[in-house]
């Protein structure tokens, strides 16, 4: 069998950009949005996502034969809610700062969509390796999102990247002002919705009729 | 009972669960199509809240909390496993119950029940619900008996179902409006959304 034919690629690139599960299939907004006010917890709760989808892709996909079709979704639920355990018992280890900044939404990646979704449309019908990379797929695309939307918020909203002041004082003295607003949820919904609109004006123009 | 009062009216004004902390964003964008449907689900995820918090709460406080089972034994690193738990379980049963005594409104509320398993406001509302454990007594977000719980949980899913109607309201009329192509459907939801949430920000500094 071959690991990276032209049908595997496609699973792994088409979640990044024309199938995007943010964007497009629109899976996953409740966290994209919360934890987006600046650039690291964005970026580690995409990580958290990539990785909590690829693997519960990988054993829902191991054991998808022997999940009786009633009660699939109690068994997808408790092995996303392990994974979900284990990440968040890392995070609390490793990132205690991060951790205590993304708060609820660890515990929120269970019941993310993404995660449903994928493991309902795609690992219960293929095959493990396809699986692990639809989930790195997705939860890169998911990623993406993410990164764009913190890094526009940090920057906006605070003048600085990843925490480091990236606009130079003399700019503050010369009278511009931090926009506060870009750190408020509101604000998050508004350019989430300006994303959005950019990337159907580029990407679907063969739609339009 | 001032702490119950304050904490309701916040939880339906200030904490909003969609203004606030963006929970249940997935089928408040999918059902917010018109009034009707929207208040059905609403209706559901309130009942669901109002039952799966307090239940939550005593789990978690009476079995999985430190020295609960046994003396030294500390399970609250298992919360997530058994929210989710509780709460499929919770919802299974009152799809059965609705089933049985009010088949009409199983009919209306149908394929709604059982998509409020994995909706976020629900296993939101449990997590923070849990987080808010740990405040300070006099904050006037703490979580310290069952009735706060009670409480909490119904005010949040009030607090939802006033967006989702909101929102259905608005969506009917932005029927009849002239979109610019790329914006229409999703984008210009997430917009309205967001200048929906910059006016419930008044509410922000409410004390009661």
């Amino acid at each position: 069998m071959d690991l990276f034919s032209k049908q595997n690629r496609e699973v792994f690139s088409n979640p990044l950009n024309l199938d995007n599960p943010i964007l497009v299939q629109v899976l996953g907004i409740c966290s994209a949005l919360a934890v987006t006010s600046q650039l690291k917890p964005a970026i580690v709760m995409g990580l958290a996502v990539t990785i909590i989808t690829a693997f519960s892709n990988v054993i829902i996909s191991l054991i998808r034969n022997t999940i009786p079709n009633r009660i699939r979704i109690i068994v997808q639920l408790v092995v996303v809610a392990a994974l979900v355990t284990i990440v968040s018992q890392i995070l609390k280890a490793v990132a205690y700062d991060v951790s205590v900044q993304l708060s609820v939404y660890v515990g929120l990646i269970i019941t993310n969509c993404i995660l449903m979704g994928r493991l309902e449309a795609f690992a219960m019908t293929n095959r493990p390796w396809p699986s692990f990379l639809d989930g790195i797929g997705n939860g890169l695309g998911y990623a993406l999102i993410l990164v764009t939307v913190g890094a526009v918020r940090e920057f906006f909203g605070r003048g600085s990247l990843l925490g480091f002041k990236i606009l130079p004082q003399r700019f503050y003295d010369a009278g511009y002002m931090d926009n506060g607003m870009m750190t408020m949820p509101a604000m998050a919904l508004i350019l989430l919705g300006c994303v959005i609109w950019v990337h159907r004006a580029y990407f679907y123009k063969e739609d339009k009729k | 009972m001032e702490h119950l009062i304050s904490l309701f009216f916040r939880s339906i004004f200030v904490d909003n669960m969609i203004f606030a902390f963006f929970l249940g964003m997935c089928s408040f964008l999918a059902v917010s199509k018109n009034v009707k449907t929207s208040l059905g689900l609403g209706a559901a995820v309130t009942f669901v809240l109002l039952v799966t918090t307090p239940v939550n709460y005593l789990l978690l406080t009476k079995v999985l909390g430190p020295d609960c089972l046994a003396d030294g034994v500390d399970l609250t690193y298992l919360s997530f496993i058994l929210f989710i738990a509780v709460i499929a379980g919770i919802v299974q049963i009152v799809e059965m119950a609705v089933e049985k005594f009010s088949p009409s409104l199983y009919g209306a509320l149908g394929i709604f029940l059982p998509l409020i398993a994995v909706n976020c406001a629900i296993m939101g509302a449990s997590l923070f619900m849990q987080q808010r454990i740990g405040l300070d007594p006099s904050s006037t977000q703490y979580i310290g008996s069952v009735w706060d719980a009670l409480v909490y949980g119904l005010g949040s899913g009030l607090g939802w179902t006033l967006a989702i109607v909101a929102m259905g309201a608005i969506r009917e009329k932005m029927e009849y409006s002239d979109v610019p192509k790329p914006l229409q459907g999703l984008g210009i939801t997430f917009i309205t959304v967001g200048l929906m949430a910059m006016a419930m920000m008044c509410f922000s500094g409410l004390k009661i």
